[in-house]
């Protein structure tokens, strides 16, 4: 039921090509093949009706539900002017110019939520490196980050990049062959028992795949943490790209997902990418709202498959403690584990004495240091055994 | 598309009313994507908070489609074993023993023989393949539960409607059934499965449409009451709590009061009822009380005023 005539439709289609790419540029990932999809399915749903075009596309160039609002600004500043089928002119400048246009909703929110002072001190870090602090890696190990030139950070940024994160594996329910598993694998065992000539048949066994956990890291990005939260950007774009299954935000007064960011190879880009896309550095806590939102907003999508998380703060909370009971209670029955990294944890006599802190600690079933590569290294021995007893304030 | 079986709907508006017949209430995006799926052949991806009616759009097209529903429910470590078929190995044994005893048949013949269609048992996706005089509706449920491997086999199923046995060969549909895979949500599918979808966000309805699903759904609840029973709802959805109730839930609440023979909501039919709606003790503890009552009040001063 195409209405369109031969010419007409040669308009819309390259519209229609225009469209995908700046929904690209957007950054909604729409494949060369989905344009094609595009073009088969409006010739089926007709384009005499704006809603049923929009849905159209929307069903072909959508697959997940966060790109929604994207395509929703770059469908109305695209398609504005153009009364279906009346002023559509193939590849003009106009298109090409409305194109620009539609990228705008992708552009904003990056130049809005810009910052340029993380940049700056990750920058800063660099140019120092052949100074005289080119200490033995030994002795860097054990200083904590909080009191380190720029050099040794960027010498304990290389120690952290090795570290892995062996978190216990526990076991799945998917099978594999294994000569000495506990199950007989009967298939195979009726395989082999063709192919041999004996009476005997002998059985193949099979027993269940172990692997990794999901990991969630939520890591306090706050004032009090600024030291210290470059070290663990480091640290989490190395368990990140360690391994699957890893989901990482960031929070201060309000919660990000940097996951996508960190999945970039190269450190310096991916941070970059993180400083770009994120507002509230340095600056003051809400752990208990953040916790919550994360609650509701990512718990049921990221801890689906029994995921461990890890909580990286000082657990200074500008709010004094609101919600904090609620949301790290909900936290901890939504996970398999949750662990807490207190870089605060380093003074001998610490304790816990701010409200936060307080009401954290009854509902973590692992509290442990992390304030230099020595310790994050202890991390990862901690984390491989089964349980820690949970921390007990010096008498 | 040669061949259409001739109750596929021509039209957007067609697709509505054949949903419509079927007691399912959908949006005009809704219909537009089930629309394509249909007449692309494409497999359709919905996704959506848990009781919005996923699972019930693949119930609907069998039934007003006039389909066989397989269904597949998907859970970790899935494989193929239970997915797609299995042989029968205590007959295949049986067979062994039995051509042993008659001594005669050579090694060879008897491969061909235990491993042949006789002794296979049909899963789910296999059935869903098979030629038929009208192809299936596959219902491919939370598909987020099952793991990767499971995922990435799927692929082969979704792009061309086969499956490979090695013993037997490649069986492929000769017309591809229906495939409405759907997810919670509670993690990403891959990308190249949702590639070979059409993908639909299924959101709580308004108002008015979840008036109507009330009344198509729990025919008993007097109009006065499904209009409360609903507003209520409604009301619920704005609030920041755990787990918003579901239409499922909405349709619950209302044959709960039914069932009740209550003809209007009260503080206390509610509160003793809210376990219909929430399923999490936190958001029950928050709206039991004087949350419930503020709601209703102000639900009755917004009836009043419409009408």
């Amino acid at each position: 039921m195409p209405t369109a005539t031969n010419s007409r439709s040669g308009y819309l289609s390259e519209n229609i090509v225009h469209f995908a790419r700046a929904l690209r540029r957007a950054g909604v990932p729409v494949g060369p093949d989905r344009v094609l999809d595009a073009l088969h399915a409006l010739t089926l749903t007709g384009i005499d009706r704006r809603d049923d075009f929009y849905w159209t596309l929307a069903a072909l160039f959508l697959n997940r539900r966060e790109h929604f609002e994207m395509f929703d600004q770059a469908f109305g500043l695209f398609w504005r002017h153009r009364e279906l089928m009346e002023s559509i002119r193939p590849g003009s400048e106009e298109a090409d110019a409305t194109a620009d246009d539609s990228t705008i909703p992708g552009q904003r929110v990056a130049e809005a939520l810009g910052l340029t002072r993380e940049v700056d001190l990750l920058e800063q870090a660099e140019p120092d490196q052949t100074g005289t602090a080119a200490s033995h890696a030994e002795q860097l190990r054990l200083k904590d980050f909080d009191s380190m030139s720029s050099a040794e950070l960027a010498e304990a940024k290389r120690l952290i990049a090795k570290l892995r994160l062996p978190i216990a594996q526990i076991r799945t329910r998917r099978l594999f062959p294994s000569a000495h598993g506990r199950l007989i694998d009967m298939r195979a065992t009726l395989r082999s028992s063709l192919r041999g000539s004996t009476d005997i048949i002998p059985l193949a066994r099979r027993t269940f795949r172990k692997r990794h956990p999901p990991l969630v890291v939520l890591c306090d990005i706050s004032g009090s943490m600024s030291r210290y939260s470059r070290m663990f950007l480091h640290f989490m774009h190395a368990i990140t790209n360690d391994r699957d299954r890893v989901h990482t935000f960031v929070f201060g007064t309000r919660l990000s997902n940097v996951t996508r960011y960190l999945r970039h190879r190269d450190v310096d880009i991916a941070l970059g990418e993180v400083s770009r896309a994120v507002s509230d550095w340095s600056g003051g806590t809400r752990i208990g709202a953040t916790i919550s939102e994360f609650n509701l907003r990512w718990s049921r999508r990221v801890l689906g498959q029994n995921a461990v998380v890890l909580l990286i703060s000082d657990g200074l909370d500008r709010d004094g403690g609101a919600q904090l009971n609620e949301s790290m209670d909900r936290l901890r029955k939504s996970c398999r584990r949750l662990i807490w990294l207190n870089p605060l944890l380093r003074f001998d006599g610490f304790q816990p004495i701010a409200t936060g802190v307080r009401i954290m600690l009854e509902h973590v079933d692992d509290f442990l240091p992390a304030h230099n590569v020595d310790s994050l290294a202890e991390l990862t021995e901690a984390l491989a055994r089964a349980h820690q007893a949970p921390f007990k304030p010096p008498a | 598309m040669p061949d259409k079986p001739r109750s596929q709907p021509d039209s957007i508006d067609d697709t509505q009313q054949l949903l419509s017949d079927g007691d399912y209430v959908a949006s005009r995006p809704l219909c537009t994507a089930i629309f394509l799926a249909l007449r692309m052949g494409r497999p359709l991806l919905l996704e959506g908070e848990a009781g919005v009616g996923k699972t019930e759009i693949a119930k609907v097209l069998a039934q007003t489609l006039d389909r066989r529903l397989i269904r597949l429910q998907c859970y970790e470590g899935l494989d193929i074993a239970s997915a797609v078929y299995e042989w029968n190995y205590s007959r295949q044994m049986i067979e062994i023993r039995l051509a042993e005893a008659a001594g005669n048949e050579s090694r060879q013949t008897l491969e061909d023989d235990i491993f042949s269609e006789r002794f296979l048992i049909r899963r789910p996706l296999l059935q869903a393949l098979e030629p038929s005089p009208m192809p299936p509706v596959l219902l491919i449920d939370e598909l987020d539960r099952s793991d990767e491997p499971f995922e990435a086999y799927l692929l082969e199923v979704l792009a061309d409607y086969q499956v490979t046995i090695p013993e037997i060969g490649t069986i492929r549909a000769e017309q591809p059934p229906i495939v409405v895979i759907t997810s919670n949500r509670t993690r990403e599918i891959h990308d190249a499965v949702k590639r070979r979808c059409l993908y639909h966000w299924i959101d709580y309805p308004g108002s008015a449409d979840e008036l109507e699903i009330v009344q198509r759904k729990a025919p008993r609840a007097e109009q006065a009451l499904a209009r409360e029973v609903v507003a209520f709802v409604q009301k619920l959805r704005a609030m920041d709590l755990f787990k918003l109730p579901g239409i499922a839930e909405t349709i619950d609440w209302a044959n709960a009061m039914v069932e009740l023979n209550r003809v209007s909501l009260d503080p206390e039919v509610v509160n003793d009822t809210l376990g219909a709606l929430l399923k999490y003790q936190d958001d029950v503890a928050r709206v039991r009380g004087d949350e419930a009552t503020r709601i209703l009040s102000e639900i009755r001063a917004e009836l009043s005023l419409t009408h």
